[in-house]
C-alpha cells in the first residue's frame, strides 16, 4: 500500500503545481474569484468511495475538479456500546461514526441521502463543509423510505464534520449521526504510510457505566451534559484489543479526529506521542510539536506523527476521567525493533527516597556498580556515602556531623564512635532509644532504625563516617552489616 | 344465483370490524408545544370526538373493496407512492406480514382521507392530536412528567425491525388507545406545522429543518417526544408512506357515535 501511495503521489506531484499556479493567477487577476472554485466539473462523474472507520478512502489524486457522487443511507440499528450493552444508534452508513467522505477542493458533490424504509424516523444531513443555508439540512430533509438529493461546490478545503439536523438536533446527535468530510487542497495532502478514521462522542443512558442491557436515551442526562459514556468510534473498546490501529516503527501516522459531541470538547491526546504537525480545527494552518488539541463539538483535527519506538500508544481525551470512566480509551499499537537511544525502556529499579533526590548520585551509582562486581574501594565507599549521608543523616547529624547541641549528638571526633567503631550497624539497623553520652554531654532521644538502607548504603555511609571528621578511620564492609541484621535484635537496653 | 357485486358486499360486511368506537374529548384551552403565533400563550380545541383505536389492516382492507378506486393497483400515483400498501400479500388481501388486527401503515395521507370520510369522520387536526396524546391513563395532562416522556422515547429507541403489535394497548383517561407507543399517524394539517406566524422569524419555512432552528420556533423544547412528531410529519408529502405511519379518524363532538 505504501508504495502505491508513494506512486500515486508522484504523479499527483508532478501534475498538480502547474494547476495550483493557475487557480493562484485567477484568483490574483479577478478580484471577483470565489476561493476554491476551479470552474465547472471536468470528466466523467465520480462515485465517492466511502469508508467505515477507522479507514479513510485512498487519496483523490486528481488534478482537475470532478463531479463527484456521493451515496449516504441512513440505518437505525441496535449496537453494542460497551461490552453486554446495547443501543440504538442512528447511523450513517451503519456505523458510528458515519462514513467516511473524501473530495478534492473545487468538487462538485451530488449528495443523495437515503433514509432506509425501516427507519422511524425523518433525517437530514448538515456538512460544515457545504457553503449554503443550513449546510444542506434544508434540502435533505427525508422521511423513512425516502431519498434526497441536493448538489454543493466544495469550495474550502479542510476536515469538516456532518451531523443529522433534524429536530431533536440533540438526540439524533447523541444517537451517532454524524462522520467526517475531508475535502484536500488541490495538491492533495503529503502520502504518509497509515490514515485512521477517529472521532469521539458522548452517550446518554438511563442505566449506568456498563449497566447491562438494552440500554436507553436518557433526555435529561443530554441536557444536563452528564454523559453515561464518551468514547471513540461508537463503543468502548471499538479501537483496543483485535481492533486496535496498528502501525509499525519509523512510519508517519495521520490521524482524521473529529468530535460528534452533542456536548463535550474532547482534550484530545496519544499517550507516549508528540505530534509533529496538528491542523487545528481542521483548518490550514500547522501548529507543531502539540501534545494535546483541543477538539470543539463538532470540529476536527488532522494529526500526524512519526513512529519511532514500538509500543501501545492510547488515544485518550486527557479530561482523564471520561478515558478511564467512560470508555474514552483507544489503542494504536506499533510494531517494530526497539531503538534504545530514544528509549530505554526501564533501566533501574530502585528504592525511591524523596530527599535523596536533590544531591547528585552518580557516587552511589558508581559503588553499587563496583560492588556488583566485587572491585568496590574504600575510597568509592566514602564517596558513595558522603552523598547517601547527605540525603538520609545530614537532616538531624548536620553536614558537619556537629549534630545539634542538647538534641543530636555529633558525629564528628566522637568517642561514642571511637569506643566502638561497629557500634553504629546496630544502630542504624535497630534505632537508638534513651540516654548516651557523646564527647562529654548526654543525650535523651529517639533515632529510628534505617530500615530502607541496603547493607551497600550502610556499609558506605559508616565508612564515610568513620573517615570523616577526625574519626579513627577504617572501613565497614556490606558482610559486616549483613553479619548484624542477621543476629537477633538485642534488648532496647543492651546497646547502652 | 348471487351477483358479484352481492358477493363484494357480503364479503365487506364480513370482514369489517364491530364500527369504529369514536370517544368524547372536551377540548378548552392547550398549551400546544407549537404554538399557533408568538403571542398566543395558548391555543382552543373545540370539543371533538377522536376514534379511540387506529385504523387496522382488516378496516382498510373492507374500505379499499368497497373504494376499488384505493387499491394499490388502481390508486392514482399523485395519491400515493409506490409503497403504497406494498405489505399486503395482494391489492385485495393482507396475507402473514399484515395481520388484520394490526394498525394500517403504509397508507397515504390521501388514502386515510378518504377512508376517515367513508366513516362520515376527518382526520384530526394537530391540535386535536396532540391534545389527545397529552393524556395518560390518569392525566388530562401529563407532559411534565419525566416519566411518560421517558416511556414515549422508549418506542423511538427501538428500530422497527419486528412486525408492529396489535391495537388494543392500555386507555388513557378518555378511553383512547395507542396514541403513543405503536405507530406515527397522520393529521389533517400536517404540511402547515411549518409555517409560521412569528413575526420574529420571518415566517421562514425552512425553520424545523435543520440545526437550531427547532429550538427558536417550539415552546416545549425539551418535549422530544412532541418534536419528533412534528419533525416526522414535517418531513412527509401527501402521496408518502412509511412503515410506521397509520392514522385514526375525528368527528365533531355533535356527531352520533355509530
Amino acid at each position: 500500500m505504501k508504495s502505491a501511495l508513494f506512486a500515486l503521489a508522484a504523479v499527483a506531484a508532478a501534475a498538480v503545481p502547474l494547476h495550483g499556479h493557475a487557480d493562484a493567477a485567477a484568483a490574483a487577476k479577478n478580484p471577483s474569484y470565489v476561493h476554491g472554485d476551479f470552474g465547472p466539473p471536468r470528466g466523467d462523474p465520480i462515485h465517492a468511495v466511502l469508508t467505515a472507520p477507522p479507514h479513510v478512502p485512498a487519496p483523490t489524486m486528481r488534478n482537475y475538479p470532478a463531479k463527484v457522487i456521493v451515496e449516504l443511507e441512513v440505518i437505525e440499528k441496535e449496537m453494542p456500546i460497551s461490552e453486554g450493552v446495547t443501543y440504538t444508534f442512528w447511523t450513517f452508513g451503519g456505523t458510528v461514526p458515519g462514513s467516511f467522505i473524501r473530495v478534492r477542493q473545487g468538487d462538485t458533490v451530488e449528495f443523495h441521502l437515503r433514509n432506509n424504509p425501516n427507519n422511524k424516523m425523518p433525517h437530514n444531513i448538515d456538512l460544515h463543509g457545504v457553503t449554503g443555508p443550513g449546510g444542506g439540512a434544508a434540502s435533505s430533509f427525508t422521511a423513512p423510505g425516502h431519498e434526497s438529493q441536493f448538489t454543493f461546490k466544495a469550495l474550502n478545503e479542510g476536515l469538516y464534520v456532518y451531523h443529522c439536523a433534524t429536530a431533536p438536533v440533540g438526540m439524533h446527535v447523541a444517537n451517532g449521526m454524524y462522520g467526517l468530510l475531508l475535502v484536500e487542497p488541490p495538491q492533495g495532502l503529503t502520502p504518509v504510510d497509515h490514515e485512521y478514521y477517529v472521532m469521539q462522542g458522548d452517550f446518554y443512558t438511563t442505566g449506568k457505566y456498563r449497566e447491562k442491557g438494552h440500554q436507553p436515551f436518557d433526555m435529561e442526562a443530554a441536557i444536563a451534559e452528564k454523559p453515561t459514556y464518551v468514547v471513540f468510534n461508537g463503543a468502548e473498546g471499538a479501537l483496543t484489543g483485535d481492533k486496535a490501529l496498528t502501525a509499525k516503527t519509523g512510519e508517519t501516522v495521520r490521524l482524521f479526529v473529529g468530535n460528534g459531541g452533542p456536548n463535550l470538547v474532547s482534550s484530545f491526546h496519544v499517550i507516549g506521542e508528540i505530534f509533529d504537525r496538528v491542523q487545528y480545527e481542521g483548518g490550514t494552518h500547522v501548529q507543531e510539536n502539540v501534545q494535546t488539541t483541543l477538539i470543539p463539538a463538532g470540529g476536527a483535527a488532522i494529526v500526524e506523527f512519526h513512529t519511532e519506538v514500538p509500543g501501545s500508544y492510547v488515544l485518550v481525551d486527557h479530561s482523564i476521567f471520561r478515558a478511564f470512566n467512560k470508555g474514552a480509551l483507544a489503542i494504536l499499537k506499533v510494531d517494530g525493533p526497539e531503538d534504545k537511544s530514544i528509549y530505554s525502556g526501564k533501566e533501574v529499579d530502585s528504592v525511591y527516597l524523596g530527599e535523596r533526590a536533590n544531591p547528585n548520585l552518580a557516587a552511589v551509582t558508581q559503588a553499587t556498580k563496583a560492588a556488583a562486581s566485587g572491585k568496590l574501594t574504600k575510597e568509592e565507599q566514602i564517596k558513595a556515602g558522603q552523598q547517601l549521608f547527605t540525603g538520609t543523616c545530614s537532616v538531624c547529624h548536620q553536614a558537619n556531623g556537629e549534630g545539634l547541641p542538647g538534641v543530636f549528638p555529633p558525629l564528628a571526633k566522637s568517642d561514642f564512635i571511637a569506643a566502638d567503631p561497629k557500634r553504629p550497624v546496630q544502630i542504624l539497623l535497630r534505632g537508638l532509644t534513651g540516654k548516651v553520652t557523646v564527647n562529654g554531654k548526654d543525650y535523651n532521644s529517639v533515632m529510628p532504625p534505617m530500615s530502607q538502607l541496603n547493607d551497600d548504603e550502610i556499609a558506605n555511609i559508616l565508612t564515610f563516617v568513620l573517615n570523616s571528621w577526625g574519626n579513627p578511620g577504617g572501613r565497614i564492609e556490606a558482610e559486616d552489616v549483613a553479619k548484624v541484621r542477621a543476629e537477633k535484635p538485642a534488648t532496647p537496653a543492651a546497646g547502652h | 344465483m348471487p351477483t358479484t357485486s352481492a358477493i363484494a358486499l357480503a364479503a365487506s360486511l364480513l370482514l369489517a370490524a364491530p364500527a369504529a368506537d369514536y370517544v368524547a374529548l372536551p377540548g378548552g384551552r392547550f398549551l400546544s408545544a407549537l404554538p399557533a403565533d408568538a403571542k398566543a400563550e395558548a391555543v382552543t380545541v373545540a370539543p371533538f370526538r377522536l376514534r379511540s383505536e387506529p385504523v387496522t389492516n382488516a378496516e382498510f382492507l373492507a374500505f379499499v373493496r368497497t373504494h376499488p378506486q384505493w387499491r394499490r393497483d388502481r390508486v392514482a400515483r399523485l395519491f400515493a407512492e409506490p409503497r403504497y400498501l406494498a405489505h399486503w400479500q395482494a391489492a385485495d388481501a393482507l396475507g402473514p406480514d399484515a395481520p388484520p388486527q394490526q394498525p394500517v401503515t403504509q397508507v397515504s395521507w390521501f388514502a386515510a382521507k378518504a377512508y376517515c370520510e367513508s366513516e362520515g369522520a376527518r382526520l384530526p387536526t394537530w391540535y386535536e392530536w396532540e391534545f389527545a396524546a397529552a393524556a395518560d391513563a390518569t392525566r388530562a395532562d401529563a407532559r411534565k412528567d419525566p416519566a411518560w416522556r421517558e416511556r414515549i422515547l422508549g418506542w423511538y429507541a427501538h428500530p422497527s425491525t419486528a412486525p408492529l403489535a396489535a391495537i388494543g394497548g392500555e386507555a388513557d383517561v378518555y378511553g383512547v388507545r395507542d396514541l403513543h407507543g405503536l405507530i406515527w399517524e397522520w393529521v389533517d394539517d400536517f404540511n402547515s406545522l411549518l409555517v409560521s406566524a412569528d413575526s420574529r422569524d420571518q415566517n421562514d419555512p425552512d425553520r424545523l429543518k435543520f440545526c437550531g432552528a427547532g429550538a427558536l420556533s417550539l415552546r416545549d423544547t425539551e418535549n422530544y417526544a412532541v418534536l419528533m412528531r412534528v419533525a416526522m410529519l414535517s418531513s412527509l408529502k401527501a402521496a408518502d408512506t412509511t412503515v410506521n405511519l397509520g392514522f385514526r379518524c375525528a368527528k365533531p363532538a355533535d356527531a352520533e357515535n355509530k
